[in-house]
């Protein structure tokens, strides 16, 4: 017979994604999460105390008539096991956290408790991008890229024009896309190859700096200016620091006001959860949603394992890409299509 | 000459009842553990601090402390300074979190907690208001005489407060009595220096919100930054709102962003739509959005997800 705290417990293994906010570093969200599950399974009624035998003197019968103290063998419940002595009955929930944000960024972060954990391994793994939206401002520049931090220099951005920054914005993305070919170790002559890069299914292999897979300027309003970008293996300093290049280039110089991740992989801001839900029966709810997402993630990982076999991953491919169906197409604009669903990579030199 | 003949009864073997009797059994108490769970049934002052709701395995973590709650004895220590907790007037449920929180008040003499208690009186603390801060700081009867006056007298100094305005605020945070005094100047000169309040200001200040007092330097900063710099409210309407000081900042800066983006971000009292600063912190996150910034909860968290 399980009790409702062991019920509990076996709800919570999955992935979810949560709304991290600005100046908070990932480490204290991952606590306060973890300390939220904890309240609400310690808080469920314990186990009825056990029993134990013991000896106590007790008045005899009435048949004797006197009141002669005898020992007597009785079941009384035992203090050993009280929640008070014994302590409370989970002491850790296994919260991992998925692509890690810095305390500057905000944005979608994926957090895996119990069995999810391993399926975030996966996810990390597994070729996805994440989107961000970049807000930049000319004419100063500092130290850290951002915002805040001491300015170094000042100059001025009348002369920056929109068309000039796409022009700065293509050259870039023609350089990443360069650099993406490259460490996708693919010879592009191939047909297997040709026909991957045109679906936008060319992936790093192994080890590789930030590629930005997409970029664009979604707002100019000098000076400040937001930028979209969709990127592999990046950090937020490498992101703030692609700001303040684009003010490089432009002549000018550039800080980075904001840096907000909008999508990891599957994970979109609309089903992150904000600051207000993250009790334990809301985080339930969104593992629960998350649930074939997840499913999905850990298919695909199992399945990458078993290399060569390439026909059998190419199956898989459309068979993933037509579960998933077409999600809202909003980054229509673009020039590389979004890797919002979870798609195999063929293995280099089969092709 | 064979070896040892000692005849040892065998455990099968057949004996009268009064020979079973007198067969002394070792107590079975381990001589040391690492827990309090063998000793809880065996010893009487265990059993019944669990009774009355201590955490014991919350002390046993503490050093040492398991160790002197094993050695004390129920009618020689624990009663009488639990009778006279029910005489100052202590509730007996709270008698358990404060016997979690200081279990030295178990040790501490009697006579020393009477005369801490005839002390506070004698500075005219009523009854009820030294049974309340001793349910807030249990911690309160364990420091002397000495320290309880000069705490006191600072305090009085300090503050340029009158006497029933100090006992007025200790009786609302006792543990400013308990803690050291360090950490409060500095508080007290980040206020009058860096944030630049005038002594009445802060007079006021600190009997509405005590806690200013013996809150974190660094958050305390970063919120009056905010509200005086981003928010651009004047020292005079921060000192008639302390509780802003005390509220979390992320809730401060989310809510005023989406006041500011839905254009209904005043605070001057002389304008139109003026929303004062407790209702921008003290309310519930559906009230403010239905009656503060007259939009839907879920527009709130939409919002939220764009900072």
């Amino acid at each position: 017979m399980t009790t409702k705290a062991a019920r509990l417990f076996r709800r919570m293994d999955g992935l979810f994604a949560v709304y991290k906010p600005q100046g908070v570093h990932w480490k204290l969200i991952r606590d306060t999460i973890e300390s939220n599950l904890l309240k609400e399974l310690n808080s469920c009624p314990p186990p009825a105390p056990q029993l134990a035998v013991k000896f106590q003197l007790l008045s005899s019968g009435e048949n004797n008539g006197s009141k002669d103290l005898i020992l007597s063998p009785s079941m009384l419940p035992s203090l050993a096991n009280h929640p008070l002595v014994k302590g409370p009955q989970f002491h850790k929930v296994h919260v991992g956290v998925g692509h890690r944000l810095d305390a500057f960024s905000s944005g979608v972060l994926v957090l895996g408790v119990g069995k999810g954990n391993y399926v975030l391994e996966h996810l990390c793994k597994s070729h996805v991008t994440r989107d961000y939206t970049l807000e930049g401002e000319f004419g100063r520049a500092t130290d850290d890229f951002s915002h805040t931090t001491r300015v170094i220099e000042k100059t001025t951005y009348d002369h920056v024009t929109q068309d000039k920054l796409e022009r700065v914005l293509a050259m870039i993305q023609g350089a990443n896309q360069k650099a993406l070919i490259t460490y996708s170790q693919m010879d592009l002559r191939t047909q297997e190859a040709y026909e991957l890069a045109v679906k936008g299914l060319l992936y790093p292999h192994g080890k590789s700096p930030p590629i930005l897979t997409g970029l664009r300027c979604i707002h100019f309003n000098p000076p400040h200016f937001t930028l979209e970008v969709q990127c592999v293996n990046e950090t937020q300093k490498y992101l703030r620091k692609l700001i303040h290049e684009v003010g490089l280039e432009l002549r000018s110089s550039a800080v980075c006001s904001g840096v907000r991740r909008t999508r990891d992989g599957p994970f979109k801001a609309e089903n992150a959860l904000t600051r207000q839900h993250w009790t334990a029966d809301c985080i339930i709810q969104a593992i629960a949603h998350f649930r074939k997402t997840t499913r999905k993630i850990r298919k695909s990982g199992m399945y990458r394992q078993t290399d060569g076999q390439l026909n059998s991953s190419a199956k898989i491919q459309e068979q993933i890409r037509s579960e998933i169906g077409q999600s809202d197409q909003e980054h229509v604009e673009l020039t590389s299509p979004t890797f919002d669903r979870i798609v195999d990579r063929v293995a280099p030199g089969t092709g | 000459m064979g070896l040892d003949a000692v005849v040892r009864p065998s455990p099968l073997q057949e004996i009268s009842e009064e020979e079973a009797i007198q067969i002394q059994v070792p107590s079975a108490l381990p001589p040391d553990s690492f827990t309090l769970k063998p000793y809880v049934d065996q010893s009487e002052t265990l059993s019944k601090l669990v009774q009355l709701g201590v955490n014991l395995w919350e002390l046993e973590q503490r050093p040492n402390v398991g160790s002197m709650l094993v050695r004390l004895d129920f009618h020689a220590d624990v009663a009488p300074k639990l009778l006279f907790l029910k005489d100052l007037g202590v509730e007996e449920s709270k008698l358990g979190t404060i016997l979690t929180k200081n279990p030295f008040i178990l040790t501490e003499s009697l006579d020393n907690l009477e005369a801490r208690v005839s002390y506070l009186k004698t500075k005219k603390f009523s009854q009820e208001s030294v049974a309340v801060m001793v349910s807030k700081a249990p911690y309160l009867l364990n420091f002397s005489v000495e320290r309880l006056d000069n705490r006191l007298g600072f305090f009085q100094k300090q503050l340029g407060l009158s006497a029933e305005k100090t006992r007025n605020v200790v009786t609302r945070l006792p543990k400013l009595l308990c803690r050291s005094l360090e950490p409060i100047k500095e508080n007290l000169k980040v206020c009058e220096l860096e944030f630049g309040f005038r002594g009445n200001e802060i007079q006021h200040i600190v009997t509405t919100v005590p806690k200013v007092l013996i809150a974190n330097k660094r958050k305390l900063t970063q919120i009056f930054d905010f509200v005086h710099n981003t928010m651009d409210v004047p020292h005079s309407l921060i000192a008639k709102f302390p509780q802003v000081l005390n509220a979390k900042f992320l809730r401060i800066k989310e809510r005023h962003l989406f006041l500011e983006y839905l254009g209904r971000a005043q605070y001057q009292p002389s304008q139109p739509n003026y929303i004062s600063l407790d209702r921008l912190v003290f309310l519930p996150d559906d009230v403010f959005c239905s009656d503060v910034a007259l939009a839907t909860l879920e527009d709130f968290e939409r919002f939220q997800k764009t900072l």
